[in-house]
């Protein structure tokens, strides 16, 4: 685990990262020298229209995708000089994950969905469950934490998701697209709960999306085209109208 | 992780009972046609078993018991004369024909026993005495002939009853416990001299001749010196497959060789592996391509290949279990009611159920090894691909 760190210190670092897939003339370009910085205490979107690169970047910075050049740090770790087996520690010590289909085990109750992370990490089953059923209280789901996923909304889904992804307290949160299966309001109220779980000391949340619904929860917003960060807003202005404009796309 | 894996499992109620039920049949097929064909090579045995003696003598070119070359009766001397043969006494074994009171015929396997030793009796009586053999013209029948020999279903034979064999008389006076012949007709006992008058004359009518080595000479060395003096083919009974001499063993590699029973069954338990390969690895494999999004999900997590290979192997050792134990108690069933009726024949020795589990173990491995490859070629990062 990293040291507990002040607010704003730089937690992910990419620096001219690249990737592409296909060979020859099929090859395609999906990160051209990207460089991007995440920090604790923030909640960074990572936004863009379809196809500029944004969940291959996620991918990287996840530790679950190699880079052909460039250099990936998390938490002071380079991910891109790892090996598989240590990068899959380092996933299941340091990473939360959030899919964009939630990805809950339908066979599993919400208590055992939410336990995985910590029966990764070796903890007793018992032990696990009695962590995961307080998680679930957390995010307003303890009183059904015997159900199976399929009896909840889309929403409660999510928020189960989320509880799976804090369970094991990691200090990265990394989301795939968390609002698409969401409606509006649903929408809010998982947004509502990254927003504390980024202020947590020493954490910090990136977030893939497509939904300008949701821009304004960002610290800051990363706008991708083509493989490339265009352009890093702060989110102490207001959002300029070309990343909504474009990002609908 | 254990846990995890059995729930993931058990949850798919439609694949786990289909890959149960592949197992289950497979299982079924294997062990059941495998116990039919020992019990099938046991019968052919069933002499051997029934008219028992540690030594038989035939002649030189027999090769299964159910084989008869006759001897001469001065053969019987001629074994006597060996210093390492305590006794011998003449058999006679073959097929015959009894006519019932309504006049219809039946086959059975005619034994006739020396009449003073009463070697090769029946070993357990269940009415009746060994002794009135010596009566006029009387037999000992077995259970089967029971249900064979009685013209009226709702008056079974029973002591004091008659038949003819060759239009001579032959009264039952005794009732014994017997394993069913190969060819399927009753064991009807009787004395040597009896058993040459039931049988249309011939100039040799010696099916064997039974011995026991004298004390301190095994039977093997006994049945070598007995071959080395007299010419003839000496058997010994008891050592299946340890030993050269043993006639269970020439005689069921006789029939292994030379009919196609093992083809018929060895085919059948073929296809009990095949309809176990194709319905489990598939099943299975469809259940890990159904479950790849969550396995990845686990696997993006942080959890190692190896950790997942290990819910797989977990899976289909758990299923394969399962449906063994089910395919067994099938079988066991299947066997239970073959023992009580007698047919169709039913044997199974220790090494089918252990060989049938590694069989079924094995196509299980198979299908989690399928399920393997196909998630360890799974990105994590697909997983961010829905």
């Amino acid at each position: 685990m990293p040291d507990p760190a002040p607010t704003h210190r730089p937690v992910v670092s990419v620096r001219k990262v690249e990737k592409s897939f296909g060979s020859g003339n099929n090859r395609l370009h999906v990160l051209k020298h990207v460089d991007l910085e995440a920090r604790t205490g923030e909640i960074l979107m990572l936004v863009g229209p379809s196809g500029c690169g944004k969940t291959t970047l996620l991918s990287a910075i996840a530790g679950t995708l190699s880079v052909e050049g460039g250099e990936i740090e998390v938490f002071g770790q380079p991910l891109h000089r790892m090996s598989g087996g240590a990068l899959t520690d380092f996933r299941a010590k340091h990473i939360g994950f959030i899919f964009q289909q939630f990805n809950l085990i339908p066979t599993l109750n919400l208590a055992e969905n939410v336990s995985v992370p910590l029966l990764i990490q070796g903890v007793s089953n018992r032990a696990a469950i009695k962590r995961a059923r307080a998680v679930l209280e957390s995010v307003g789901l303890g009183d059904r934490w015997k159900d199976r996923p399929g009896k909840l909304s889309g929403g409660q889904q999510q928020r189960v998701a989320i509880a799976r992804a804090l369970v094991h307290e990691p200090p990265l949160v990394i989301c795939d697209e968390p609002t698409a299966a969401l409606d509006a309001q649903n929408g809010e109220i998982v947004l509502e709960l990254f927003r504390g779980v980024a202020r947590a000391p020493g954490r910090a949340v990136i977030i893939v999306t497509h939904d300008s619904r949701i821009f304004s929860y960002a610290d800051r917003i990363a706008r991708m085209d083509d493989g490339e960060i265009i352009e890093v807003h702060e989110q102490a202005h207001p959002v300029p109208p070309h990343f909504e404009h474009e990002t609908a796309h | 992780m254990f846990g995890l894996a059995l729930k993931m499992l058990f949850g798919d109620t439609a694949k786990y009972l289909m890959l149960v039920a592949g197992l289950f049949f497979a299982t079924f097929l294997i062990v059941q046609q495998a116990s039919v064909f020992c019990g099938l090579m046991r019968w052919t045995t069933a002499t051997l078993r029934n008219v028992a003696a540690p030594i038989y003598v035939v002649e030189e070119r027999v090769e299964q018991i159910n084989e008869t070359n006759p001897l001469r009766d001065t053969d019987v001397a001629r074994v006597r004369s060996v210093s390492a043969v305590k006794w011998a006494m003449p058999l006679y074994s073959g097929i015959q024909r009894a006519r019932l009171e309504d006049g219809s015929y039946q086959t059975i396997q005619l034994v006739g026993i020396d009449a003073s030793s009463f070697a090769g009796a029946p070993a357990r009586m269940l009415e009746g005495r060994i002794e009135d053999l010596r009566l006029p013209n009387t037999v000992i029948i077995d259970e089967l002939a029971i249900e064979r020999l009685s013209v009226d279903k709702d008056h079974p034979i029973k002591l004091g009853d008659r038949f003819e064999i060759n239009d001579i008389e032959a009264r039952v006076v005794g009732i014994c416990a017997a394993m069913r012949s190969f060819t399927g007709g009753p064991y009807v006992w009787t004395t040597y001299e009896r058993a040459l008058q039931y049988t249309p004359a011939s100039r040799k009518m010696l099916s064997a001749v039974m011995a026991m080595p004298v004390d301190g000479v095994s039977p093997t060395q006994a049945a070598a010196d007995i071959e080395k003096q007299t010419g003839l083919k000496a058997y010994i009974v008891g050592q299946f497959g340890k030993d050269p001499r043993d006639f269970s063993h020439a005689t069921v590699w006789w029939y292994v060789k030379n009919t196609g029973i093992p083809i018929s069954f060895g085919t059948t338990v073929i296809i009990g592996f095949i309809v176990g390969v194709a319905i489990s690895c598939q099943t299975f494999y469809a259940f890990v391509l159904d479950n790849l999004k969550h396995l990845g999900a686990l696997k993006a997590m942080g959890m190692s290949n190896f950790r997942l290979s290990l819910m797989l192997l977990t899976q289909a050792f758990t299923v394969g279990l399962i449906g063994f134990g089910l395919g067994l108690l099938a079988t066991s069933g299947f066997g239970w009611t073959a023992l009580e009726k007698q047919q169709p024949p039913f044997y199974m020795p220790w090494i089918i159920p252990v060989v049938a589990f590694g069989v079924i173990q094995f196509i299980c491995m198979l299908a989690a090894l399928m399920g393997i490859v196909r998630l360890s070629l799974y990105e994590p990062a697909q997983v961010f691909r829905a």
